[in-house]
């Protein structure tokens, strides 16, 4: 397991290039939020020559619809969603300047080229711990797309939100590695 | 005849949609404390102690255990001498998730096909009736995570097949999945009459106590071998790499057309929800 790193958004190209697959990374600072419907508008807009909802250069876009916040709370259970619905979205968001993504799951062999190419960073987050991860939001604000509910875009604000690089801008690849490492023939 | 008022069928299936959405099954929670000694990854032993202290902090309300609270599944077993008064049964169910899902501060995951607007209420469930001897009313509410449904699949397999062909269909489909279902996964696997029938097999054989043998010692040792050939694959917890890809996989057989050999996998995720009550 690599060291323990802790990144503060916006990130810059030095701090992307600094990271490796297997690192694992505790993020602080402002984060979005976004899933198919949202990313689907997203790209529509930018097809319209209209802006996005916010400026995606330097930020990490967080796949996931959280559950309703209970009262007192900002957020409800935060876990990551499946990330290779966002495949066919994702490598025109890091040409524009995206730096990270977070997600579970693979994702295709062109994001992974864009994550070179641009400097970006594809996280992983543990699925199904939506209850701890929502520990470390926090302050959640929906920023756009209300009508889609859980899948509007939120602005987060996250403390030390526990991520490992799975896809690193130098073609490393944590699935590939553990795979590699963990299977036996026969 | 046993008389029993739908309004109660209500009350207990929205109890049943919070519960299942908060309390992590003992079985389940005993099995990835299991796996947890065996992981020989460290990264997938880290996985797998974020895993155990979520759920902790979801019995304790912090939040659900998983943001996807699922489509909600639900099982009856009808005793036959059972008459139900106050409205339909099946509205009174429909009720019982709205109520379960708003009350219990559940994310409401139906939507429409294309549109993908949200129905808003977590409507409408999966409702399975079954007609039982007895005066009883059997209610399972099984909460499924749209992640490890979309990785599970039913395929006609030929009869020339053969259980190889079945086994063979299961590993590559936990290998194709990888990461995506949230591993360590639990694997239903239904062989049995119709193409929905098997699929219906392979959901039920999810409901199962986490590796609990099927009572056929010849299918027992199947559900063994095929695990053992799912946990070779280094896929590992969260697909990061690791020895615990699966932690049981449970196998459902009937008798099947002579044409056929119907194979259906129902992959659920380590967050394998279910809450039963009799009434
Ligand atoms: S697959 Fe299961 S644990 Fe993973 S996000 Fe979906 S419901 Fe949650």
């Amino acid at each position: 397991m690599g060291d323990v790193i802790k990144l503060t958004t916006p990130l810059s190209d030095e701090d992307i290039m600094k990271l490796k697959a297997g690192d694992n990374v505790l993020i602080s600072g402002v984060i979005y939020t976004g899933r198919d419907a949202a990313h689907k508008r997203m790209i529509q807009a930018l097809e319209r020559g209209e802006e996005l909802p916010f400026d995606v250069k330097g930020q990490i876009i967080y796949y996931v619809g959280p559950s309703p916040a209970r009262p007192g709370r900002p957020v409800g259970a935060a876990g990551p969603t499946t990330s290779y619905r966002m495949n066919p979205y994702a490598p025109k968001l890091i040409a524009l300047g995206l730096k990270g993504m977070i997600g579970k799951g693979k994702m295709s062999q062109e994001v992974k080229e864009h994550c070179q190419k641009y400097k970006a960073v594809y996280f992983g987050a543990v699925g199904g711990c939506g209850a701890l991860l929502s520990q470390r939001i926090k302050k959640a604000e929906v920023i756009a797309y209300e009508d889609l509910g859980p899948e509007a875009v939120r602005r987060l604000e996250v403390e030390d939100f526990p991520v490992i690089v799975v896809y690193d801008a130098h073609g490393g690849d944590l699935e590939e590695m553990g795979i590699k490492e963990y299977r036996i023939e026969g | 005849m046993r008389v029993i008022d739908v309004s109660e069928i209500t009350e207990a299936v929205a109890k049943l949609c919070i519960d299942a959405n908060y309390d992590l099954p003992s079985d389940v929670y005993q099995a990835l404390k299991d796996a947890y000694e065996r992981e020989k990854s460290p990264v997938g032993k880290a996985v797998l102690s974020m895993i155990l202290e979520n759920a902790e902090l979801a019995k304790q309300r912090v939040a659900p255990i998983c943001q996807d609270c699922g489509l909600a599944v639900v099982f009856l077993e009808i005793g036959q001498d059972v008459h139900f008064t106050g409205g339909s049964l099946k509205e009174a169910i429909y009720e019982g998730v709205r109520k379960g899902y708003k009350e219990g501060y559940l994310r409401k995951s139906t939507c429409h096909p294309f549109t993908r607007a949200n129905v808003g209420d977590n409507t409408p469930p999966v409702i399975h009736y079954d007609i039982v001897p007895g005066d009883k009313v059997r209610i399972v509410v099984a909460p499924k995570g749209g992640g490890s449904e979309n990785m599970s699949m039913v395929t006609m397999l030929k009869p020339a097949d053969g259980l190889e062909g079945v086994i063979e269909t299961v590993v590559n489909r936990v290998k194709e999945a990888g990461g995506n279902p949230c591993p360590p996964i639990i694997v239903g696997v239904g062989v049995g009459g119709t193409f929905e029938r098997s699929a219906f097999l392979a959901k039920k054989a999810l409901l199962r106590p986490v590796g609990k043998p099927n009572p056929d010692v010849e299918l027992a040792k199947v559900e063994r071998e095929i695990l053992e050939r799912i946990n070779k694959l280094g896929i590992g917890p969260m697909g990061w790499g690791g020895t615990v890809t699966a932690l049981a996989v449970h196998f459902e057989m009937e008798p099947v057309h002579i044409a056929s050999l119907p194979c259906a996998i129902n992959i659920n995720c380590h967050v394998a929800r279910h809450k039963e009550i009799i009434i």
